[in-house]
Order: C-alpha cells, then sequence, then structure tokens
C-alpha cells in the first residue's frame, strides 16, 4: 500500500489536473459561443450562393459545354480529399471521428483501384494520416496563425483545390468535416464539392426566367471557384465550433472524473492514516500492558 | 411603398446589411454600371472591383466591393460579396493595403487579360477613393 506521503503527492497532483481541465472547459465555452455564432452568420452567404448556383445550372442548356467544376472531368480515377481536422488536440474524439470516417472512404477508393490524393487542413489531421497514408498526402495546410478562421484562409485552401484541379490533377474532390449539432453530438460529414452534386433541385427555380450578364456559363465559371472557397469556410466555420464543443464536453468529463479520483483518494488517504493511529494506539497500550 | 424594394448585402462572415426601403441600387458589373429600380427582371450578374451605391428614403449611401454576385429576384436583391467596405467609415490605410497587394499582383507574370482588366479597375476606383 501507498505511503500516506505518495496519497498525498497524488492527491494534490489530481487537484492541480482538475483545474486545468475546469479552466480549458471554461475557455472552450466562451470560445464555442463565438465560434456557434459565426457559424450561424456564416450560413445565408453560403445559402444564398447555393441558390444562385442552382438557379444557374438550371439555366444552362448546354450541359456538355458546362464548366468542368459543374459537371466534372467525366472520369472517376482519381480521388482528392481534403480532411479538416484541429490544430489543437484535448477534443475528445473530434478528430478521431473525422479521420474514422475518412478512413472508410479511403480504403473504398483503394479497394475501387482508384487513386487517392489528400490535401489535410490542421496538424492533427496529419499527424493521424500521415503513418497509414503519408504517400497520399499531397499537402498540408495548418492555420495555427490565425486566431479565427476567417474567409481568407478558406480561400487560400480553395485555390489550392482549384489550381490542382485545372492541372487535371484528380477528377473528384471530397471535404471531410465535423458538422456541429450541439454540444454533444458533432456529426462528421463526407460533402462531395468537385463535381458539384446539384441534387436538391427546387421544383419552383426552374420556372424563373433569369436575365444573365453576362453569359451564363461566363458567371458559371466565375462563380464555381468561389463556391469551392465557400464550401470550405462554411466547413471551417462548423469544424471549428465543433472543437471547441466536442472540448467543452470532453474537458467536462475530465474534471469530473478527476473530482471522482479525488473522491477515492482522499477516502483512502484517511482509511490509511487511521489503520496508521491504530496501529501505533495497539503498540503503546500493549507495551503498557508487559509492564 | 410601390417604388421600394428590399436589398441584402452578406459576405462570408455575416449580413452585411439588409434595408426594405431602398429606392435605386447601382452596383459595378461586370459590363458595366447597372442601376436597379423596382420590379426589375430577375437578373443574376457578377460585379468587379468599384463602388455599390444605395439610395433610400434616409439618404444615399456607398460601399466599396472587392468582387461580387447579385441576385435580384421578386423585388429582392442580393448581394454576395467576400471584401466589403463602408466609404463614410474608410480606413485609410486598409485602402492603401489593399492597393499595394493589387499592384504586385498586377507585376506578376502569369496573369491573364481578365485579371489584368478586374486589377486595372480595382486600382482606379481604390485611387478615386483614396
Amino acid at each position: 500500500m501507498a505511503s500516506l506521503d505518495d496519497l498525498k503527492k497524488r492527491i494534490s497532483s489530481v487537484k492541480s489536473t482538475q483545474k486545468i481541465t475546469k479552466a480549458m472547459k471554461m475557455v472552450a465555452a466562451a470560445k464555442l459561443r463565438r465560434a456557434q455564432e459565426s457559424a450561424e452568420k456564416g450560413r445565408p452567404y453560403s445559402d444564398k450562393m447555393n441558390n444562385i448556383i442552382l438557379n444557374l445550372s438550371n439555366g444552362i442548356s448546354d450541359i456538355d459545354n458546362a464548366p468542368k467544376l459543374l459537371s466534372g472531368t467525366g472520369e472517376d480515377k482519381v480521388h482528392l480529399c481534403v480532411v479538416m481536422t484541429s490544430d489543437r488536440g484535448l477534443c475528445g474524439g473530434f478528430n478521431t471521428n473525422i479521420i474514422k470516417k475518412a478512413k472508410l472512404y479511403f480504403q473504398k477508393i483503394l479497394d475501387e483501384g482508384k487513386t487517392l490524393k489528400i490535401i489535410t487542413v490542421g496538424t492533427k489531421g496529419y499527424d493521424q494520416l500521415k503513418r497509414l497514408y503519408g504517400d497520399n498526402i499531397i499537402e498540408r495546410i495548418s492555420f495555427k496563425e490565425s486566431k479565427n478562421v476567417n474567409y481568407f484562409d478558406a480561400d487560400k485552401v480553395g485555390k489550392i483545390v482549384i489550381e490542382k484541379f485545372d492541372k487535371k490533377e484528380f477528377d473528384v474532390c471530397a471535404i471531410f468535416y465535423n458538422q456541429f449539432k450541439n454540444v454533444i453530438t458533432q456529426i462528421p460529414q463526407e460533402q462531395q464539392i468537385i463535381p458539384l452534386k446539384t441534387s436538391e433541385k427546387e421544383e419552383n427555380s426552374s420556372e424563373d426566367n433569369y436575365e444573365f450578364e453576362p453569359e451564363e456559363d461566363e458567371i458559371l465559371s466565375n462563380l464555381l471557384p468561389k463556391n469551392i472557397s465557400t464550401q470550405i469556410f462554411k466547413a471551417m466555420l462548423e469544424n471549428s465550433a465543433s472543437e471547441q464543443g466536442s472540448r467543452m464536453s470532453a474537458m467536462d468529463n475530465a474534471t469530473r472524473n478527476a473530482g471522482e479520483m479525488v473522491d477515492k483518494l482522499t477516502i483512502e488517504y484517511n482509511r490509511s492514516r487511521q489503520a496508521a493511529i491504530t496501529k501505533e494506539l495497539i503498540e503503546i497500550i500493549s507495551g503498557a500492558e508487559s509492564l | 411603398m410601390s417604388e421600394e424594394y428590399s436589398v441584402e448585402i452578406v459576405n462570408p462572415e455575416k449580413s452585411f446589411l439588409s434595408k426594405n426601403d431602398v429606392t435605386e441600387v447601382v452596383v459595378p458589373a461586370f459590363e458595366g454600371e447597372i442601376g436597379i429600380l423596382k420590379d426589375h427582371i430577375s437578373i443574376i450578374s457578377f460585379l468587379k472591383p468599384g463602388i455599390i451605391k444605395i439610395f433610400s428614403k434616409s439618404g444615399e449611401e456607398s460601399f466599396y466591393v472587392n468582387d461580387g454576385i447579385i441576385e435580384f429576384k421578386d423585388n429582392n436583391l442580393s448581394i454576395l460579396t467576400s471584401l466589403i467596405l463602408d466609404l463614410k467609415d474608410i480606413d485609410k490605410e486598409k485602402i492603401s493595403e489593399i492597393q499595394k497587394s493589387a499592384q504586385e499582383e498586377l507585376n506578376k507574370s502569369d496573369i491573364n487579360d481578365q485579371e489584368k482588366y478586374l486589377l486595372d479597375q480595382k486600382l482606379e476606383v481604390l485611387k478615386s477613393i483614396n
């Protein structure tokens, strides 16, 4: 059994860990509110963008001449995956969940004999993927220096993706991120951005006759790259809210566990203290009796 | 009243401005400025760097935009832009910063005609406000 001194040391060390996790939880909670706000504020932009693109793609008469970003290259050989994770750890299953989802997809691609290319956004994703898929990672991006998620960072990622697409380095592009549902639940998402999926066609929008200036194709070819950045930005916003939410609940759990541990250790400490006292008493009494 | 319609400007970070008593909006569309009045035909267009002017009952407001897309439908004008600045409380330093980066971009050799045109436009507009 551990000595009294050892127990005392352990209690105080658990207590100081608890202080750290508690503080981290508070910080995460404060950041979460801000991240959630900006995620909500960012929604109108991406929604509107989606709407316009939908209207535009409905207006396109000649599908063969549609921009490649919309219709795809016509092939399905090389897949590019943009895996978005956090730069910092201690956020529970946040990164692991994205990676798990991504790995399933990777396996599917590789099983079908297609080529896989990976771009990691955020250092944690790179750390987790480099062992198994190190050869597939073609680019790693990290925004550790940026304090908040901002559009220009997303634009940078978008530009890299588009540049690679223009060079015909891949056919299909998918992004992986966590969608923020609430503090406890974040849903890992897989979203295909190239070619664009326009599955949610609105019935009424096809009836509208828009005037386009300049031509549809030209607007589309200008708009689609922007849409890529917008989608990535949206994913980054969702991700940052999810990260903080996940960290908050992870740290909350850690604080609670530390509390339980302190209780258990305190009981053990008191018991052994009691035992030592009893032992001393018995020694004194039996010593006195033998006189 | 009958002459008024609503406009909403959004940038990626937030909804920048929303008004429902505008009478006319002038936007720097790619092929020239467009003034939009009520009951304009549905239109989608994209913007070049320039000044958006919004006329409403409460007066006139001007904004600088870097780029953007507009959609007008059922008397609702949506303007999506990645960078917008209010000319009322403009930051001179910010303007010169954009100006400088645009100039640098322009000096690169691998830009195409369209990009060059847009950058030229940008510099011109920036010069006029600074």
